[in-house]
């Protein structure tokens, strides 16, 4: 489902919990860094279930590791959708 | 041992924001009680946090946070603690903890599965979870847990760092209790037992009492060693002179009758002050409004206080906002500081009819000046006792 539509559908989702999560709208952009925006390991969970309600995508602990940025997020969604 | 100050205090009460009105709007008749509860109406969580901070803690840890902020700031720390973080320690009772954050996540588990329960339900559930944001926010790397001791919690968590200012483990603690139960669970727990006033009314003492009325808030106190807090010059507020604590072992909920246990914590409280009741100027009572709780601690002063029971004014804080369970403890220790240093004893609200055998003076109608002998300290004890038989008593000085 890697169309440019789909994409700012996981864009629009992602970006919707952060803002839920206490981060700036202003400041939500692919290129944030999760430290940045004071962004943790519950938030990061909490993310995970709502995009494994959303596009059926799971996101493991062992992911999170790797998961820097908002397009990191953003990019792996896509990639397992 | 060293000797423990108290150099903050800090309240969120049905009465409103802050330790000073609380016990001014007490002290001046005002009783908090709306449709049978007294909720904390005037608290805007994103008054004093962000929506990040507010949604990573339950509302008791919320008005927990809020009166430690006060205390915090009354201490003079607002700008950082004098003292090593890992030698300040934070103690935080509660009789329930996050029982919102449960009961909001056993409806989701029931409606919508296990996959849906929130990541946050256990880190804003868990009784300690006061005490850790508390921490968190502060810096303090010192002893720090929750006390759970129902509505005994908030004397306990007090007496407890205490104790461990007064054995060395720690230099201060931010200390007290938060509860937020005014939850459909609680609510219907509590009634099931007979527990809550049915019409409504808080009247310790009066003949007419039928149950206690449910409130909600925090009250948080800063302790130091009085030694360091007068080396750096701050100013202090009390002296904790005596803690006493014991247990009823008798019933899951109703208190001995005899009051053997209550009155021995009072007791106990007064042994560790190394004075005798008679030097007591006021006592602040757990006085429920329950048919048991007030004619046994009735019992338990008379026994603790001998002659004395009758002269010294008792009142009790619930008569006017409620019971705060967990929290109530610390909140009516801070109301029996600010009626020794203020000099105003303010009454037992709504008490109009005595009952046979409930015959000591507990301030009923308006405050009065608390009148303390020439040249003596104003000393006040406060009790707290609680479900399981628990009883903690504090014996407060003003300075």
């Amino acid at each position: 489902m890697s169309t440019d539509t789909d994409t700012a559908r996981i864009e629009e989702v992602v970006y919707s919990a952060l803002e839920e999560f206490g981060a700036e709208k202003a400041d939500i952009k692919r290129d944030a860094g999760f430290e940045a925006l004071d962004v943790d390991s519950l938030d990061l969970a909490e993310l995970a279930q709502i995009v494994e309600d959303e596009f059926g995508v799971a996101i493991k602990s062992g992911d999170v590791e790797q998961l820097k940025t908002v397009g990191d997020v953003i990019d792996l969604i896509a990639a397992r959708a | 041992m060293r000797e423990v100050v108290v150099t903050g205090i800090g309240a969120v009460t049905p009465l409103g924001v802050g330790a000073r009105t609380l016990h001014a709007r007490w002290a001046a008749g005002e009783v908090a009680i709306q449709d049978g509860e007294a909720p904390c109406a005037d608290f805007d969580p994103l008054a004093f946090f962000s929506r990040k901070e507010a949604r990573r803690a339950d509302r008791f840890t919320q008005l927990g946070l809020a009166a430690a902020g006060e205390a915090i700031e009354e201490a003079g720390w607002a700008d950082g603690a004098p003292y090593d973080a890992h030698r300040i320690g934070c103690i935080v009772g509660t009789g329930v903890g996050g029982i919102d954050t449960l009961e909001t996540n056993v409806g989701v588990l029931h409606d919508q599965g296990p996959g849906k329960v929130a990541p946050l339900a256990v880190p804003l559930m868990m009784s300690n979870a006061g005490a850790a944001a508390i921490a968190m926010r502060h810096d303090l790397r010192g002893p720090v847990f929750g006390i759970v001791s129902a509505c005994a919690a908030g004397a306990n968590a007090i007496a407890t760092a205490t104790r461990a200012i007064q054995c060395g483990d720690a230099d201060a603690v931010v200390t007290g209790g938060a509860e937020a139960a005014l939850t459909p669970l609680a609510r219907a727990a509590f009634a099931a037992l007979d527990a809550i006033s049915t019409t409504g009314v808080s009247r310790p003492f009066d003949a007419r009492r039928d149950g206690f009325v449910m409130g909600e808030g925090a009250g948080v106190l800063v302790l130091e060693d009085g030694e360091k807090a007068r080396a750096r010059g701050a100013d202090i507020l009390a002296v904790v002179r005596g803690v006493g604590a014991t247990c009823d072992a008798h019933h899951l909920t109703a208190p001995r009758a005899d009051g053997a246990g209550a009155a021995a914590a009072m007791t106990a409280a007064l042994d560790d002050a190394g004075l005798t009741a008679d030097a007591v100027s006021y006592v602040n009572a757990h006085g429920t409004s329950t048919q048991l709780n007030d004619r046994a601690e009735t019992v338990a002063i008379k026994t603790a206080f001998g002659d004395h029971a009758s002269h010294v004014p008792i009142s009790s804080t619930k008569s006017a906002i409620g019971h705060l369970l967990g929290a109530a403890g610390a909140v009516e220790a801070i109301a029996t500081i600010l009626t020794l240093r203020e000099r105003i004893v303010a009454p037992t609200l709504g008490l109009e009819e005595p009952e046979e055998g409930l015959d000591l003076d507990y301030v009923p109608g308006s405050s009065r000046g608390l009148d303390v002998p020439e040249g003596d300290p104003a000393i006040g004890l406060s009790n707290s006792l609680g479900f399981g038989g628990h009883n903690a008593v504090l014996v407060l000085e003003a300075v």
